[in-house]
């Protein structure tokens, strides 16, 4: 696992130490760590020279950026309209029965975090969920059980 | 059956061997004035939703006096029932840049940066591939111009471009106060053109064929082609290149499921067209506009669902920053549950359309201002289904 220092280190070397560096910071810190830790942000703010009030009001606005444990996979259903019409209540029921967890939730052994999300541009083919950067469309509640085993077999 | 009233067109994912840089060459031949000049005439407005003349735009931002000025491609689609930017960043990423590297030469900016919703980062990096050989083509024609991308992170508000601009240096993305207007302090307080994906492929079209042929299609207010994402109750959902000015009614012939009461033009924040308006209400600027979002609703669905939905999607994507949208979002989707549940009585309605003109009037940007046309709409068309 990449360090938090590293991941600093190599940002600053693209943008300097300014702002502009923070959201490629956190963004790189959660790709790698799944959320923010409080240690987190505040090595974050000391390196940019910020408050670490001001981290958190920045991570905390935006939806991706996460400051609560989250699982190595998390997923996001889209819950908006097409989706919604198209059948995402059933694709997440389903998944909940599969991984044992509701919306909102961490599965015990930090593998999953289940959670809804808004529009996700795929209206056409919807129901459709993200699994960390991957985006899988046209979801059946089958195809949905499929893709969750896939990572079960993971790591 | 052919529909003869609608023009599909085939510009944006246009393909016909030839590399989108080669626009470049004629570019660099002549004055950034003309091109600018050719992008006012072809008449081309915004194509995220506000409708700005793009032209405009880059003279304004020309004509600014600065020692940087940026190039923002806006790619954080997000409108609901818009996905035509994934669609043409997927497809034709060459020609988004190319759009990027023309406008950047027209009016003297040395750096541009696409802003990437976080949903689209399984398109990085193919973009960034691209990217990279677009950057070196661009170096070998001698146009100091580069191109850089940034994430998003998951919101909404971003989408509008001073929240936009916030969100790339780091902080909350919270819309400024306007003006001052982007062409003159944009990113980092410098002019910049910050324009739709879309935008920027028809300005690279423009440039190669001319503004004549852009000008072809649409009507006098509505110059153009238009790509539209159609979603929702048809059998054709999907992606298509229409000209604009059509009515809605020849649009539902086209994409309808022969039972469409209503049509939801430019996704949550637009207008919902019911079916007795089809006839008269043209798809274009003299009538609905729209950033592309075309849903289609037939009998089965209850327009309360899709109110309810709309309002739950504002509730959570308001920034929070000013009261009349962070607190009338909320609000109104309490309101027209208290009238379901009879709370309240239908009479409430009226007070809650009060609340949304207070908010049209009275938000800081685009999406509290905008979050009366759904529910106006919705609520003045399909009122039983509200209160029943």
């Amino acid at each position: 696992m990449t360090e938090v220092k590293t991941i600093i280190k190599e940002k600053l070397g693209k943008f300097g130490a300014t702002r502009e560096a923070l959201m490629p910071i956190l963004q790189a810190i959660v790709q790698e760590k799944n959320y923010l830790t409080e240690e987190d942000m505040v090595e974050v703010a000391e390196a940019l020279d910020l408050s670490a009030a001001d981290v958190y009001g920045t991570a905390t606005f935006y939806t991706f950026l996460d400051i609560k444990p989250r699982g190595k996979y998390v997923i996001r259903v889209c819950k908006t309209i097409s989706c919604h019409m198209s059948g995402k209540d059933e694709i997440i029921k389903t998944l909940q029965d599969t991984l044992k967890i509701n919306v909102g939730e961490t599965s015990a052994d930090r593998k999953f975090t289940l959670l809804t999300a808004n529009c996700m541009g795929w209206c056409h083919k919807g129901p459709v969920m993200l699994v960390n950067d991957e985006v899988y469309p046209e979801l059946t509640p089958d195809k949905a059980i499929k893709i969750v085993q896939e990572y079960m077999a993971k790591e | 059956m052919e529909n003869t009233k609608l023009h599909k067109v085939d510009l944006i994912f246009e393909n016909d061997g030839t590399c989108a840089t080669t626009v470049l060459d004629k570019v660099l031949s002549r004055k950034p004035e003309e091109i600018i000049n050719d992008m006012i005439d072809s008449g081309l407005k915004g194509r995220g939703g506000a409708g700005f003349l793009t032209g405009l735009k880059w003279k304004f931002t020309r004509n600014e006096t600065a020692e940087m000025k940026y190039i923002v491609c806006n790619a954080d689609e997000g409108e609901p029932g818009t996905f035509k930017d994934r669609e043409i960043l997927d497809r034709v990423p060459e020609k988004v840049f190319t759009g990027m590297a023309i406008a950047g030469y027209a009016i003297g900016a040395k750096e541009g940066i696409l802003y990437l919703r976080a949903e689209y980062n399984f398109l990085l990096p193919k973009l960034e591939r691209v990217m990279n050989e677009f950057n070196k083509a661009i170096q070998d024609k001698k146009l100091d111009f580069s191109i850089d991308i940034r994430s998003g992170a998951g919101a909404y508000i971003c989408g509008e471009e001073s929240a936009l601009f916030e969100s790339i240096e780091g902080k909350r993305g919270e819309p400024r106060n306007k003006p001052p207007y982007p062409t003159v302090s944009g990113l980092f307080g410098k002019p910049t053109v910050i324009n739709n994906v879309e935008t920027l492929v028809y300005a690279t079209m423009i440039n190669k064929y001319g503004p004549e042929r852009f000008k072809e299609f649409g009507t006098k207010d509505s110059r153009g082609s238009k790509v539209f994402s159609v979603s929702g109750d048809t059998p054709n959902a999907g992606i298509y290149e229409l000209g604009l000015g059509m009515t809605v009614q020849e649009f539902v012939d086209e994409f309808g499921d022969g039972d469409t009461k209503a049509v939801q033009i430019g996704g949550a924040s637009g207008m919902c067209v019911p079916r007795k308006k089809f006839k008269d209400t043209i798809i274009g600027y003299e009538g609905v506009p729209t950033g592309g979002s075309m849903m289609l609703f037939n009998s089965t669905r209850s327009m309360y669902n899709v109110l309810h939905d709309y309002l739950d999607f504002f509730a959570e994507e308001s920034c929070g920053q000013c009261t009349p949208c962070r607190v009338g979002c909320q609000q109104l989707l309490k309101g027209i549950q208290a009238v379901k549940k009879g709370k309240q009585k239908p009479e409430y309605l009226e007070t809650l359309k009060k609340l949304a003109e207070t908010m049209k009037l009275s938000a800081k940007c685009g999406l509290g201002q905008s979050v009366p046309n759904p529910f106006i709409s919705i609520v003045d068309n399909f009122k039983e289904e509200i209160i029943y």
